[in-house]
């Protein structure tokens, strides 16, 4: 049993959280002295039966009342300014990441890169370059929380939510799940292996897989969605080449952004929002498809989202 | 026995306290009820603090494991804390602080413990059925769908004692305002008072939508009506918002009371007036109204909007600025007084610390970027054990001694009461302040198991938990012994200013002869003035 008093500190963010957990450690203390030097002084030099002078008039109090008001206020607005601007690049990530997949179920993890590796209950990521995970859950909350990286993320059913660090220490790190999901919650745990670029590259290629948009493209046809939405197609649906990040017309005269839960959402529920000029035709997926298959489609979808539709009929 | 001598104990029979409507016996009742309920919920965390003592998983099952932090919490939010100070003290004292012969209501008072129990007993029978493993929170999906157990049952009893803490708020607020003594404006009213009020205001404000979140997960789970279940076309965090806007407020329903018993101690210790009265007193409203708007900040990573988490992060930060208020007050009001290190003093002392404590750690959590790390880790659950036990426990053992001799009319040993407080006070830092260590580290919770080298915090709390543990059995013991043997207590045996004081101890069954006509502000002590401690009389 070793005694470890601070965590590994493994990303770009986990260094900026640090300072700001340190800065709130140091005016935690500076308070707890101005606080405790006081009420301790007081209470020895004023305790009962001591000859001391005790002639007190209150008067008037509210300047120092304001003052110790507005004082902490300050302080507090300041911190906070900190680390709304710390969150605020935490829930952001920057363009060119390296994707990754994650659906959390009772209770393990899986992942698949976007390059085609899949793990369970691991992840490794190259040091130095930012990684963005998108994530679901196929039943109850789950949480990825990396300590070493300072970030976590609920991991919410039904909806994409998306987690990133730029790890920066070769090393191994916990995973665990934060959110509490059942009898197994201690057991969802996983590890995160941070390697060397070039020890990356060899260990991505194991067992040459194929790239998510490619396994997205093969389900694409064997789920039959080509059937309808590709250039041969008797049936007038929506063509689906240039439609990921785009704004989508819908019947009510509205627009959405096609982004990964328009796609989720159009698969499960498709008479939920109907694209302008087309009817209500497509069956609900709901049940056929795993929420891994359909993080592929929206990797196919998403790598032919510059193509424009070609050869349909008009 | 004549009349003058009778008081509101000289009834023995069953009959006589499970049909009473006296405010006093009612709280007794309480007393007695809460005592139980607190022995099995800390038992369940004896368990778990054994379980942890070693990172495997070897003292009890996962399940069960599951089972005993969902029965701590259940039992210690629902069946401890919150009727802890209102619904013993605040039923006891409220009336005779403001003059009163009892409550507005004195039977719907009755009403919300036998409600209170109901849902108790509830709980209780799911818990011996077989159990609940959701957690206190009942977070959706799992406890719509695929939690299995007694889960609605277990809400039942969370539904039903609800309403007891509804008619108690109510029953309160009508007798703050009603019922007060000729003489009693607001601002002679004792700082009690005032948190019970504010206290009060959120019980009947807040508890309603409790009530109708925890239908709604019963709605879903019997009958498969999509709420919360996104596969049945709900919105599992939309559970999150609802439950925290109660429960948050909720949090300060498990303060706000502390804080007006340690207002109370401070001034009688130290024999001074209040510094800042108003300040401190309004502080109680600000927190109680500002509570309603910062429970977004359980959810900072919970898939929220970005913009969302900063509005609560800032709401957050100013709803700690009216606590820091009433700590410097308190401190400033020991300047110049006499002050004495009776066991009352000890616990108001040891409030003040721990709650600092926990204020300032709670910064860290408002703190939206720092919070990202420490949610659902040990930190928060440090956090909150400084508020809830450090803060809330602590006030209600000191308030339990002050007004022990007015409610027994006998007094406790002194000396014994001088060691379990600070026997409490050293258990409590050693239990929970390795779990802030943790919580940095990344010690997630609701952990049956963990990582090796978590282990050594959890040696030092587990100790520590059996040092509290020590500081809560002393206190059991001495009281009860204090029934037979304690010296007989006079009136006023700590030379108070409060009206609860002006009665004889035990009181009469109407409080007073007389109805007290009030002249002045509360807290008119003195500390220049050298005053002999009331000659205390032996059995």
């Amino acid at each position: 049993m070793n005694l470890h008093l601070f965590p590994e500190q493994a990303s770009e963010i986990a260094r900026e959280s640090d300072w700001l957990f340190w800065a709130l450690t140091a005016l935690s203390a500076l308070v707890c002295v101005l606080v405790f030097a006081p009420l301790v002084w007081f209470a020895i030099k004023y305790r009962r039966g001591r000859k001391v002078n005790r002639d007190f008039n209150e008067g008037n109090t509210w300047k120092i009342e304001v003052t110790w008001t507005l004082i902490p206020l300050f302080l507090t607005m300041g911190i906070f300014a900190w680390s709304a601007e710390v969150f605020f690049r935490m829930e952001n990530p920057p363009p060119g990441a390296l994707e990754v997949n994650v659906v959390g179920k009772q209770w393990m993890w899986k992942l698949q890169h976007a390059e085609g590796a899949r793990e369970i209950n691991e992840l490794h990521i190259p040091r130095g370059k930012p990684v963005k995970l998108t994530m679901t859950s196929q039943d109850v909350i789950h949480d990825f929380f990396v300590p070493a990286f300072r970030t976590k993320q609920d991991v919410v059913p039904g909806r994409y939510t998306t987690e990133w660090f730029t790890p920066t220490k070769v090393g191994r790190y916990h995973i665990f799940c934060a959110q509490y999901c059942g009898t197994s919650h201690a057991a969802m745990i996983g590890t995160v292996y941070v390697m060397e670029p070039h020890d990356y590259e060899r260990w991505l290629v194991q067992g040459s897989p194929e790239p998510l948009a490619k396994q997205g493209e093969a389900l694409f046809h064997s789920l039959g969605c080509s059937g309808c939405h590709g250039p041969t197609s008797k049936i007038h649906a929506p063509p689906l080449e240039g439609v990921y990040g785009h704004l989508v017309p819908l019947e009510t005269k509205e627009f959405v952004l096609a982004d990964d839960r328009y796609v989720r959402d159009s698969i499960l529920l498709p008479a939920s929002q109907i694209a302008a000029g087309y009817q209500n035709l497509m069956p609900s997926f709901t049940g056929h498809i795993s929420e891994e298959e359909i993080m592929e489609i929206i990797a196919y979808l998403k790598s032919i989202a510059n193509k424009t539709p070609e050869g349909y009929a008009k | 026995m004549n009349a003058d001598e009778s008081n509101y104990l000289s009834e023995h029979s069953v009959r006589s306290w499970l049909l009473t409507t006296d405010h006093k016996r009612i709280g007794i009742l309480y007393l007695l009820s809460i005592v139980v309920y607190f022995a099995i919920a800390a038992t369940a965390a004896a368990l778990m603090r054994i379980q942890l003592l070693s990172p495997h998983s070897d003292l009890v099952l996962p399940e069960t494991y599951n089972k005993l932090f969902t029965l701590h919490g259940v039992l210690m939010v629902w069946f401890f804390l919150i009727p802890s100070i209102p619904a013993v003290l605040g039923n006891f004292v409220i009336p005779m602080m403001i003059g009163a012969r009892d409550v507005a209501f004195p039977k719907l008072n009755l009403i919300s413990w036998y409600l209170f129990n109901i849902g108790g007993l509830c709980a209780l029978y799911a818990v011996i059925w077989g159990g609940v493993d959701t957690g206190w929170t009942f977070y959706t999906p799992y406890s719509t769908t695929y939690a299995n157990g007694h889960v609605v049952t277990m809400i039942m009893g969370v539904f039903i004692a609800g309403f007891g803490s509804i008619l108690t708020g109510l029953n309160f607020i009508v007798t703050i305002h009603k019922m007060r003594a000729p003489g009693m404006t607001w601002f002679r009213l004792p700082l009690f008072i005032w948190s019970l009020y504010s206290t009060s205001l959120i019980l009947v404000l807040a508890t309603p939508v409790l009530a109708i979140t925890l239908l709604a997960i019963t709605v879903e789970r019997l009958w498969g009506v999509g709420i919360f279940d996104p596969n049945l076309g709900g919105d599992p965090v939309l559970f999150q918002h609802m439950f925290w806007f109660y429960s948050h407020p909720a949090v300060y329903i498990m303060i706000l009371p502390g804080m007006g018993v340690v207002s109370e101690l401070i001034t009688c210790f130290s024999r001074k007036r209040i510094f800042g009265y108003h300040f401190v007193a309004f502080s109680s409203l600000a927190i109680a109204v500002i509570g309603f708007l910062v429970w977004g900040h359980h959810m900072f990573v919970s898939s929220q909007s970005v913009y969302a988490g900063m509005v609560f992060s800032i709401l957050s930060f100013i709803v700690a600025v009216p606590s820091a208020i009433k700590v410097f007050n308190w401190t400033a009001t020991l300047y110049k007084g006499s002050i004495s290190y009776d066991t009352p003093m000890l616990y108001a002392f040891g409030f003040i610390g721990l709650f600092t404590i926990g204020g300032l750690t709670g910064l860290f959590l408002a703190a939206i970027a720092v919070d990202v790390h420490l949610h659902d880790t040990y930190f928060v659950i440090a956090h909150f054990h400084y508020i809830m036990v450090g803060g809330m426990v602590l006030s209600f053992m000191g308030g339990l001694h002050y007004w022990w001799p007015k409610i027994t009319g006998r007094m406790y040993p002194e000396v014994m009461g001088r060691i379990a407080a600070l026997t409490t006070f050293v258990g409590f830092n050693l239990t929970f302040f390795p779990q802030f260590l943790l919580g940095y580290l990344g010690q997630p919770r609701r952990y049956h198991a963990y990582p090796p080298e978590f282990q050594i915090f959890h040696i030092f709390s587990t100790a520590g938990a059996s040092i509290l543990g020590v500081g809560y059995l002393m206190p059991l013991f001495y009281f009860l012994w204090s029934l037979k043997y304690g010296q007989r207590a006079p009136a006023n045996p700590w030379q108070a200013t409060g009206l609860e004081w002006q009665t004889p101890s035990p009181p009469p069954r109407e409080n007073f002869g007389k109805i007290p006509i009030i002249t002045e502000a509360p807290y008119d002590y003195h500390p220049e003035v050298e005053q002999a401690k009331p000659e205390l009389q032996h059995v």
